[in-house]
């Protein structure tokens, strides 16, 4: 088997600490724009990177094929290509598939091979009856474990992951991104502490449709990995935003919670706060912190998380990485610095710093009722800050 | 209050030697001597005395020998003297065991199992007493490489300070040592040719002549910082932790918050000066970043920025995302740094030892290609020259020293500091004992412990036929273990000796 | 005489101390824009006006300025953290919002936001004043401090987050809560001067003991202290250009004083 872990983490260090900026937003009429502003945003927080990572999550970007799954691939070599496409064809019907598009710049250096193929689990190839999501999870997870040279860095339908090394505005630049068209768009500008040779280990992170971009340490890192172990993940990068993907996967996917619920899980009132709720509430906080105790991100960060009609924009409960949201008509934005939405949304209605711990989330207006809210239960109403 | 501690020193008097002249009384600061004088015999108070041995230096006749109690608990590995006298303690008080120096555990001492190598016939040792021996060091960022341009070559200048040996006196704060210990501090860097570093206590005016040997500090507790206190220093230094209390602010209690020392904090007399934690805008990498490049706008480019921190598990990380930050220099402090109080619970048992931690990160940097980038200073448990010289074998550019200036000055390594009642003036703001540290006197002892562990570092330079510190820096050949386990030779880089 | 010293000494003439000059920050790196600006005061120029500033980070923070002799920047747009780190004089006025970390060690001189400001501001503020027309974020006034008459004082026009005047050793804050905006006060924010061992907060509105650190006293303004608020809410006024009538109907508000117990919080938590 061959250890991811090795690549992304190649010094051994207990995790790999990386910071950044992230920035995220999303039309919540699903209405597709161009990346030109987000490549904008992300390039005026420059200072916050240092060159090692950069990348994009981008939703309803593959129109054309809107109910297949996307795998997007990097091979090292041609041989290694060749490889994983005999296994992709035995366990996929391959729909479409080609290379993804690049710009070659002198400042990127040593690419991988990209390709992406649209794919649909081959049922038959199962001798039990699962998801078409687990199937592809762990089809996923086979390549990244064990195929040499290959590695899934995007896996969900009609969205993609373009990520690599070099600074944000680079890794658009060379994926060419001003083609594409997205209602979602998230990116994030890396500051890793070492030197990073290995183009997965840049964010977003996803898992099927869900991706996460992250700023900050969680210092909780070891407790939180070991728990979701016990769900069999394997934590094979060795970052505390893989934690996070697969916490995510677990509670939302598989546990079926709503994204609120998961985002007090993740950060919930501290005890005192929660001994002075009424009742409901206070044993809401109980049952979730005593179940689901391990999950709890301690340290800070700050994430944009998204998938499929919804973007998620969280900070830990004592607020201790910066995030700004704001709101210009459909559009919902979220990002670690406000000059940034400023650069790109010169007249926004409303602008505010979210309180600590309390979710802005997005939705798409045909899902919900509110296509913005700010979760959490606020003990004295305070909806964040307006700013 | 009735305690159940047995007092840890026994006083021995000869009472035939004493004459009753009252020096102990007057020259112990924690109250264990009292006069009777219709007896006239001198009487002590032995729950009180933390073995100093001031007294017993100053006593006229030699009357006084300061002993370890001989009591003893039943014999029992677990729970030792130490651990029911503190738990004791505890149960006395409810409060968190103060202690100060660094960390007094039998955790290995790595210096003590490496061996410096000599030369024998194929290459000749230098004598450095007629040799040219050379120490010159310089801290700051350094040119990966230069360019000719147009023929004439060029380079970036990035801002550097210059020792004369690569020995510096570390962080030690006005409010955590007396004035004229600070200030004997200041007057030995300027004489010798190094660098004192000013804590985060502030910097009084009238030593700010001493300014080209002089690094200050900004820490979480931002105390008599401005813009002034920048640009009048050689250097800048952010102070993220310290070996003795990784990861816990300071505390200076209100009442060594003399006059003076309120100014030169720029806080009101006698109230704590408390430093937090964090500095509360450094939350993470990216953020230090930012502070550094505040500093380096303050100092218009012009001042090397260094960074603190004790040595813990993931330091090679975060000593490469500080270089990457853009940190001039690292300094790097270890579990046996030293404090002027800090919870005992804490030095005693967080951090690892800067031997270790040393090696890893030079290990790192390089592994990275951006050693150059940053000078590795590095501090917490040095004892003499040969620990300088395996220090920088190891890959340090150059090393602070606390603990042992202190000694120069008079300290015994009592591990009272916390107390304020330093019985030789040295952590104490108390007027009648700051007056023990003559600041001539010290300055000169300071200058001496130089100028002899200079001299000891060339000697150890030309017994393998080197001549210049340069070519000591990460020659870890220099170096064999012994007595250490393999994981331990592989993460100090070594081999054993005899390999 | 350091270099810095020999600037503030003799500042190079060449340039009118009265006229506005105008920058335009557009796509410049903070380096290069601070730069610019210390140039042009070397050479005597007192007074800039930035345009389209978006994130540039440090503005105002190695800029030597007197008393007589103060240096004065206009912001437009966004300016970037850490806006007058350090900062020895000059007066600087934000129209729009600032980000984190404003003010942050800072020595002496004016900040006037007319928007709102992000988390840390005035962190380990030792002097000067700043005003703030909109609401501020996370840790505001943290470990403040003050000496002999140097106070440095904020105030804030909206309202504040959670661990406001965390640590404060000294200063003052007054918090208006939205009084010119004519609205009742709201409750908000928790953990407010945990650790406080000195210094002043004056808040319009009620503060639950829940909301308040262990170390916090909370009494009534006394009338000497009502001079000190009505002083500050007036220069609040005129920085805003609000009628200073309204000043008068303040004392009719509630206010509380925020303020230490002790000035040594932790002498009980260790054994000797
Ligand atoms: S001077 Fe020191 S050694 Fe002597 S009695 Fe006092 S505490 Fe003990
Ligand atoms: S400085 Fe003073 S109190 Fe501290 S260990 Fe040395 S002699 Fe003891």
């Amino acid at each position: 088997m061959k250890d991811l872990s090795k690549v992304n983490n190649p010094y051994g260090d207990d995790k790999v600490i990386s910071q950044c900026s992230i920035f995220g937003m999303m039309n919540t009429t699903g209405e597709v724009f161009s990346g030109k502003e987000i490549i904008t945003a992300i390039r005026n927080m420059h200072e916050r990177g240092n060159g090692l990572g950069g990348g994009f999550a981008i939703y309803g970007c593959y129109p054309d094929y809107p109910d297949d799954y996307c795998l997007q691939v990097m091979f090292d070599t041609r041989a290694n290509r060749e490889e994983t496409e005999i296994y992709l064809k035995r366990f996929f019907h391959i729909q479409h598939s080609e290379e993804i598009p690049t710009c070659p710049t002198e400042v990127i250096k040593n690419p991988p091979d990209v390709y992406r193929y649209f794919v649909q689990p081959k049922v038959e190839e199962l001798h039990e009856i699962i998801s078409d999501d687990d199937i592809v999870i762990r089809r996923v997870m086979k390549i990244n474990t064990t195929l040499d040279g290959a590695y899934v860095f995007s896996s969900g339908k009609n969205m993609g992951v373009f990520k690599g090394v070099g600074f944000p505005e680079e890794i658009a630049d060379y994926f060419c991104l001003e083609q594409y068209d997205g209602y979602i768009w998230t990116a994030h500008g890396r500051f890793p502490t070492n030197t990073q040779g290995w183009w997965g280990g840049a964010h977003p992170f996803s898992l099927l449709d869900w991706t996460v971009v992250h700023n900050g340490e969680i210092s909780s890192y070891g407790a939180n990995r070991r728990f979701l172990e016990m769900y069999g993940y394997i934590c094979t990068m060795h970052t505390d935003t893989e934690v996070v993907a697969y916490a995510i996967d677990l509670l939302a996917r598989k546990h079926g919670l709503p994204v609120d619920t998961v985002m007090d899980i993740f950060s919930p009132p501290v005890w005192e706060q929660i001994d002075r709720m009424d009742p409901d509430d206070r044993k809401y906080f109980e049952v979730l912190r005593s179940t689901y105790g391990p999950l709890l991100l301690n340290g800070p960060f700050a994430v944009i998380i998204a998938h499929h009609g919804e973007m998620v924009a969280h900070t830990d409960r004592i607020r201790l990485r910066p995030m700004v949201a704001g709101i210009k008509g459909d559009m919902v934005y979220a990002s670690s610095e406000e000059s940034a939405i400023r650069l790109v949304s010169k007249d926004l209605e409303k602008v505010w710093i979210p309180v600590g711990g309390h979710p802005v989330i997005a939705r798409l207006k045909e899902l919900a009722k509110d296509d913005v809210v700010e979760g959490g239960r606020e003990l004295l109403k305070a909806e964040g800050m307006e700013v | 209050m009735l305690t159940a501690q047995l007092p840890e020193f026994n006083v021995d008097r000869d009472e035939d030697r004493c004459i009753q002249c009252r020096v102990c009384e007057r020259q112990c600061s924690f109250d264990v001597y009292g006069y009777d004088v219709q007896n006239n015999v001198m009487i002590h108070k032995e729950e009180n005395c933390v073995a100093c041995q001031r007294c017993a230096v100053l006593c006229p006749t030699n009357a006084l020998v300061i002993k370890e109690n001989a009591y003893t608990y039943k014999q029992n590995a677990n729970w030792t003297r130490e651990a029911i006298s503190d738990l004791k303690k505890q149960s006395e008080t409810g409060g968190v065991l103060l202690t100060g120096m660094g960390c007094d555990k039998p955790h290995k001492i790595y210096w003590d199992h490496i061996l410096i190598n000599a030369s024998q016939v194929t290459n000749p040792s230098i004598d450095p007493l007629r040799e040219p021996m050379e120490l010159r060091t310089h801290l700051g960022r350094k040119p990966d490489s230069l360019e000719v341009k147009d023929g004439k070559l060029s380079f970036p200048d990035y801002p550097k300070v210059e020792l004369s040996t690569p020995i510096m006196f570390g962080a030690m704060s006005y409010g955590a040592i007396s004035y004229n210990s600070f200030k004997s501090l200041a007057q030995a860097a300027h004489e010798y040719g190094t660098l004192f570093n000013t804590g985060e206590g502030g910097w009084p005016k009238e030593l700010r002549k001493y300014g080209s040997n002089t690094i200050v500090q900004c820490a979480s507790g931002r105390f008599g910082i401005d813009l002034e206190y920048f640009n009048d220093a050689a250097m800048v230094e952010i102070k993220i932790g310290q070996g003795a209390k990784p990861g816990i602010g300071g505390h200076l209690p209100g009442e060594k918050v003399s006059e003076h020392i309120s100014l030169t904090r720029m806080i009101p007399e006698g109230s704590d000066a408390i430093s937090p934690a964090p500095h509360h805008d450094i939350y993470s990498i990216e953020d230090l970043q930012m502070l550094i490049h505040a500093l380096k706008e303050a100092t218009d480019y012009q001042k090397p920025i260094s960074v603190k921190i004790s040595a813990v598990h993931n330091s090679p990380a975060i000593a490469s995302g500080m270089v990457r930050a853009g940190a001039d220099i690292i300094v790097v402090d270890g579990l046996r740094g030293g404090t002027g109080a800090a919870p005992k619970i804490l030095r005693d048992n967080v951090g690892i030892p800067i031997e270790l931690a040393l090696a890893a990160i030079d290990t790192r940097l390089r592994d990275e290609g951006i050693r150059n980038w940053a000078s590795l200073v590095v501090s917490g448990g040095i004892r003499n020259a040969g620990d300088i010289f395996k220090a920088i074998a190891l890959g340090a550019d150059a090393v602070y020293v606390g603990t042992p200036a202190l000694i120069a000055l008079g300290c015994t390594v009592c591990q009272k500091c916390y107390t304020g009642k330093c019985a030789w003036g040295i952590t104490t703001q108390d007027p009648y004992l700051t007056k023990r540290v003559n600041t001539e006197i010290g300055t000169q002892a300071l200058v001496n412990l130089l100028r002899a562990w200079s001299l000891e570092l060339k000697e150890l330079l030309g017994c393998g036929g080197i001549n210049s510190i340069e070519s000591v820096r990460g020659n870890r050949l220099q170096l064999r273990g012994i007595g250490l386990e393999s994981w331990e030779m592989e993460t100090l880089g070594i081999r054993g000796a005899g390999q | 005489m350091n270099t810095a010293q020999a600037k503030k000494a003799n500042p190079r003439k060449g340039l009118s101390p009265r006229q506005w000059i105008k920058i335009d920050a557009s796509g410049m790196y903070y380096k290069d824009l601070n730069r610019q600006i210390r140039g042009l005061a070397e050479q005597g120029a007192r007074k800039f006006d930035l345009q389209n500033v978006y994130g540039q980070r440090y503005i105002g923070t190695n800029l030597w300025a007197t008393e007589r002799d103060k240096i004065r920047i206009r912001v437009h747009g966004t300016p970037g953290s850490d806006m007058g780190a350090f900062m020895d004089g000059p007066e600087i006025e934000v129209y729009g919002n600032a980000q984190d970390a404003t003010g942050n060690t800072m020595n002496c001189g004016k900040i006037v936001i007319h928007g709102s400001a992000g988390d840390v501001l005035g962190y380990g503020m030792r002097g000067g004043e700043i005003y703030i027309r909109g609401n501020v974020g996370y840790r505001v006034g943290i470990h403040m401090k003050e000496y002999d008459d140097k106070i440095p004082t904020i105030v804030v026009g909206g309202t504040v987050q959670d661990f406001f005047g965390e640590y404060m050793a000294g200063g003052r804050i007054i918090v208006l809560n939205k009084f010119f905006e004519g609205n009742p006060p709201v409750r908000q924010s928790y953990f407010i001067g945990t650790g406080m061992h000195g210094g002043n907060i004056y808040f319009r509105g009620d503060v639950n003991i829940e909301q308040i650190g262990a170390e916090v006293n909370v009494i009534e303004p006394t009338d000497a202290e009502w001079k000190i608020i009505e002083r500050y809410v007036h220069n609040y006024c005129k920085a805003f250009d609000l009628g200073e009538r309204k000043v008068k109907l303040l004392k009719r508000e509630k206010f509380w004083r925020l303020y230490p117990k002790s000035t040594r919080p932790y002498g009980m938590l260790y054994a000797y």
